[in-house]
């Protein structure tokens, strides 16, 4: 109850200051939706903020699964801002995961004598290398979408479609059809592990998301890219490279996309070529809409997408947590989803507060 | 006898008024030529006239009668044909089919009679001299051949009206000498044919009067006799031949030195015949020639928007590669090129004007080399204290800021850069006056300062005035320099007409 109470507390804080400072604007409405569902919690269901130690040092409890079960559609979202900042989509990279996982699983399963290099422990490369094939495979996946993109000119929807669907088949024929299990107690460790009392899935996010954010705001990647996705044809007057720049967000994205596709096989110790990140791209797209970033293109924030996988995967916990049949989990998703994207809507909010102030000014009146 | 007649016609589009008031008459038996700049409303009108577009007021009379077509296919069967610059048959059709479709004469059981149409086609084409075999597939000949067919085509439908919109551009020296007899002994079998062409010379080869238009309105009619070339250029420019002889008040030369750019045999199939430019320091260069004669394209191949198929370049003596040129390599390379239609080229409206002020700077850094925050805020303010951009700071979105100021902001973007050669491609379109003033002031003072300058207008007096030289184009071709004293806007003028 206490922490629920800082927690929202804390929140509440954040949106009153991202109201105020134009730097955090686009975090005010999916965090006051945040803030409003947790709100709901600790009023209905007070037990949901309940964390409590295990006797191995770990942290759990709802709260915790929320940090930790976002974490794929983060690490997603993260790449899937840049790809849409630039005007682009990528609806592949549920099926990247899917060939990311097929192939760290593939390496991980070969005999470890294969692995004896250089005297070093054979598990550890064996860990090395499944983690490096698959990141590959992922960022290769993401050169290919930014190949027919960019490099000739199909519409991002179109030319990702294509590995959308061919994608789950490459898994398929990385893993040979089979559905790969393993034991190893490193690969398994990326998807269950934790550091520092905390889910190791969620330092990836997060680390990712500092590193991601250096890279655009430390670099001019963030203003090229941003200036692309708002009109291409003056950015290349202006010498951008905006071929190599779109390019390059296709491959950033890839490689997020392998991150998330190594966490999923990891949870799940095994390769489900036909199930890994099904429809994940649809959530990471959820996300980053969410988090402000336009479709069309332009400006875009990635503490926002930040933001809306934790949104969307708080709403997924809190139906779990009250029992709710997971078959129709959607339905209450897409009604926040729905809500945020309102409030983000500059025209449905100057209807509403247009309404507003006529009945303000009717009671002026009377 | 009169054929057609438009009286008062209007056309808008979405606010934008594309034809006003425009009264126009065509007579059986004669070659009349509709000209007028890119923009002026020559489609526009045989648009309206042929029932592609239902126009916003006016009336237009076939034969006397009122008439308003639903579609080209009715003003096709009340005898309007129009052939346009892109042959619009079906190539994988014969000859014959083509000429004949939508009229198939049709036999018993309403089957097409095959043997009639090749008859009717094979008539068709003897009217024009055309020997070809009707039952070949049209793609089978030249793009010559195919638009004389679809003059064929026009011709077996009996019309009385021929719209003939641009038939020459794809055509060769022959090939135009033909299609020119052609309309000849139809306008002596008492055809009415009205005739868009972009080619100035072509015009007096053929027609008999001319129209011309100007910002959707009529100028006016006149036989081709009566009027000179200079005085149509001045016409479609929209000036009065006194006006156009009038002397200009020009600023002073700077001091000329070293070759900047050295261009020899720029150019691109389809664009632009291969031209010689060349631009020295503290120079500035006009390119002066109608709308669509290849002023921009000039532009467009130097900074590598668009790659050149040949031509060799330097800048101050060092050779350009011709692969992979792009904008990058041509701004790495001290060249800077600000576009015409700022909308889509120049600005990027959602950032701030200190981010659109460092980006071609930037991008000439590359990713890595970022500008710090602070030179970034130094160079915003530098430039808006200096060109003197009216905005609150740097932090305002660029779309916030008025057309004036908006081109102010990309020529402070492009300074930035500190380039060498400098080409501005219609810089004072769509600003008010006040800021066209600064603009040709700041051009000029660059000069001075030694940059070159390479200016495009289509205000022939702004090009008069602020260039120490300039190269005419006309048809996508360089046609002639004038240098020095002799730059006036008359004599720009009359090297556009081709007289001189």
């Amino acid at each position: 109850m206490l922490i629920g109470g800082f927690i929202i507390a804390v929140l509440a804080g954040l949106v009153f200051l991202c109201g105020k400072s134009s730097h955090g604007r686009h975090l005010r409405w999916p965090l006051t939706a945040l803030t409003l569902l947790l709100l709901i919690n600790l009023i209905f269901k007070p037990g949901f903020f309940t964390v409590e130690m295990t006797s191995d040092g770990y942290l759990y409890g709802s709260l915790i699964d929320i940090l930790n079960h976002s974490s794929k559609t983060a690490i997603l979202a993260i790449g899937m801002t840049l790809v849409m900042a630039t005007g682009g989509i990528d609806i592949s990279v549920g099926s990247v995961m899917a060939i990311s996982g097929a192939m760290a699983a593939t390496v991980i399963v070969m005999p470890k004598e294969r692995f004896a290099l250089w005297g070093l422990d054979p598990a550890a490369v064996a860990f090395g290398a499944a983690v490096l094939c698959g990141l590959l495979v992922a960022v290769a996946a993401g050169a290919w979408n930014g190949f027919l993109t960019s490099g000739c000119g199909i519409q991002p929807m179109v030319a990702t479609l294509v590995l959308m669907v061919a994608g789950r088949g490459i898994a398929q024929l990385i893993t040979d059809g089979t559905i790969i299990t393993f034991d190893d107690p490193l690969l398994s460790f990326i998807g269950n592990g934790h550091l520092l009392t905390l889910p190791f899935t969620t330092w990836i996010a997060w680390t990712l998301f500092a590193i991601v954010a250096l890279l655009t705001r430390k670099t001019a990647l963030g203003l090229f890219v941003e200036s692309i996705g708002n009109n291409e044809t003056a950015s290349r007057y202006a010498g951008i490279e905006a071929r190599g720049i779109k390019w390059l967000t296709y491959i950033i994205n890839g490689f997020c996309a392998g991150v998330a596709g190594l966490i999923v096989s990891s949870n799940i110790k095994c390769a489900d070529a036909n199930h890994a990140g099904l429809y994940l791209e649809l959530d990471a797209i959820l996300a980053t809409v969410i988090g402000g970033t336009s479709m069309s293109g332009g400006r875009f924030y990635l503490s926002g997408s930040m933001a809306g996988a934790l949104l969307i995967q708080t709403v997924a916990t809190m139906m779990y947590a009250n029992d709710v049949n997971p078959a129709v989990i959607a339905v209450p998703k897409a009604l926040v989803v729905i809500v945020v994207c309102l409030l983000q809507s500059d025209v449905f909010r100057q209807k509403l507060s247009r309404r507003f102030h006529r009945g303000a000014a009717q009671e002026v009146d009377a | 006898m009169e054929i057609l007649r438009t009286e008062g016609i209007e056309k808008r589009f979405r606010g934008v008024q594309a034809l006003r008031k425009v009264d126009f008459s065509l007579e059986a038996g004669e070659i009349h030529a509709l000209m007028g700049e890119n923009g002026a409303g020559k489609s526009t009108l045989i648009k309206v006239i042929t029932g592609v577009y239902p126009p916003s007021g006016g009336q237009v009379f076939l034969q006397g009668k009122p008439v308003a077509f639903p579609s080209p296919l009715e003003a096709e069967k009340a005898g309007i044909s129009t052939v346009y610059q892109e042959v619009n048959l079906l190539p994988d059709l014969s000859v014959a089919e083509n000429i004949c479709i939508g009229r198939e004469p049709r036999g018993r059981l309403g089957l097409i009679d095959h043997r009639a149409m090749r008859r009717r086609a094979e008539t068709a084409l003897a009217r024009l001299d055309i020997q070809v075999d009707v039952a070949e597939s049209l793609s089978s000949y030249s793009i010559a051949i195919q638009q004389l067919i679809a003059i064929a085509r026009a011709l077996d439908i009996d019309c009385r009206l021929l719209i003939l919109d641009e038939p020459t551009s794809s055509l060769d020296e022959n090939e135009v000498r033909e299609l020119f007899g052609v309309m000849r002994k139809l306008r002596d079998q008492g055809m009415a044919i009205l005739f868009i062409t972009h080619f100035l010379d072509q015009v007096y080869q053929v027609s008999d009067r001319i129209t011309v238009l100007r910002d959707g309105q009529k100028v006016g009619t006149w036989r081709s006799e009566e009027l000179p070339r200079v005085e149509m250029v001045a016409r479609m420019l929209g000036k009065t031949v006194a006006e156009a002889e009038a002397p200009v008040d020009r600023n002073g030369s700077a001091a000329v030195g070293e070759p900047v750019l050295e261009a020899h045999g720029l150019g691109r199939r389809n664009m632009l015949y291969p031209i010689d430019l060349d631009v020295r320091a503290g120079e500035q260069v006009g390119l002066a020639g109608l709308l669509g004669s290849g002023r921009s394209e000039v532009a467009q191949l130097l900074f590598g928007v668009v790659p050149r198929d040949s031509g060799q370049l330097r800048m101050k003596g060092r050779l350009l590669p011709q692969r992979f040129w792009s904008p990058r390599k041509a701004l790495k390379a001290g060249m800077a090129l600000i576009a015409e239609d700022r909308k889509v080229t120049g600005i990027i409206p959602d950032l701030t004007v200190r981010e659109n002020i460092m980006l071609a700077l930037q991008a000439s850094e590359g990713m890595w080399k970022t500008l710090s925050r602070k030179r970034q805020q130094e160079l915003a303010e530098h430039f808006i204290q200096l060109l003197g951009i009216k905005t609150p700071d740097g932090e305002q979105l660029v779309k916030n800021l008025s057309g004036g100021n908006q081109q102010k902001v990309l020529i402070a973007r492009w300074l930035a850069t500190d380039p060498q050669l400098m080409i501005l491609d219609e810089p004072t379109r769509g600003i008010d006056v006040g800021a066209k003033a600064e603009v040709a002031a700041l051009t000029r003072k660059l000069c001075v300062n030694g940059m070159a300058v390479i200016f495009i207008s289509s205000e022939l007096e702004e090009v008069a005035r602020g260039c120490d030289r300039v190269v005419v184009l006309r048809d996508h071709r360089r046609v002639g320099e004038l240098n020095g004293p002799e730059v006036c806007l008359a004599a720009i003028m009359q090297t556009i007409a081709g007289q001189g």
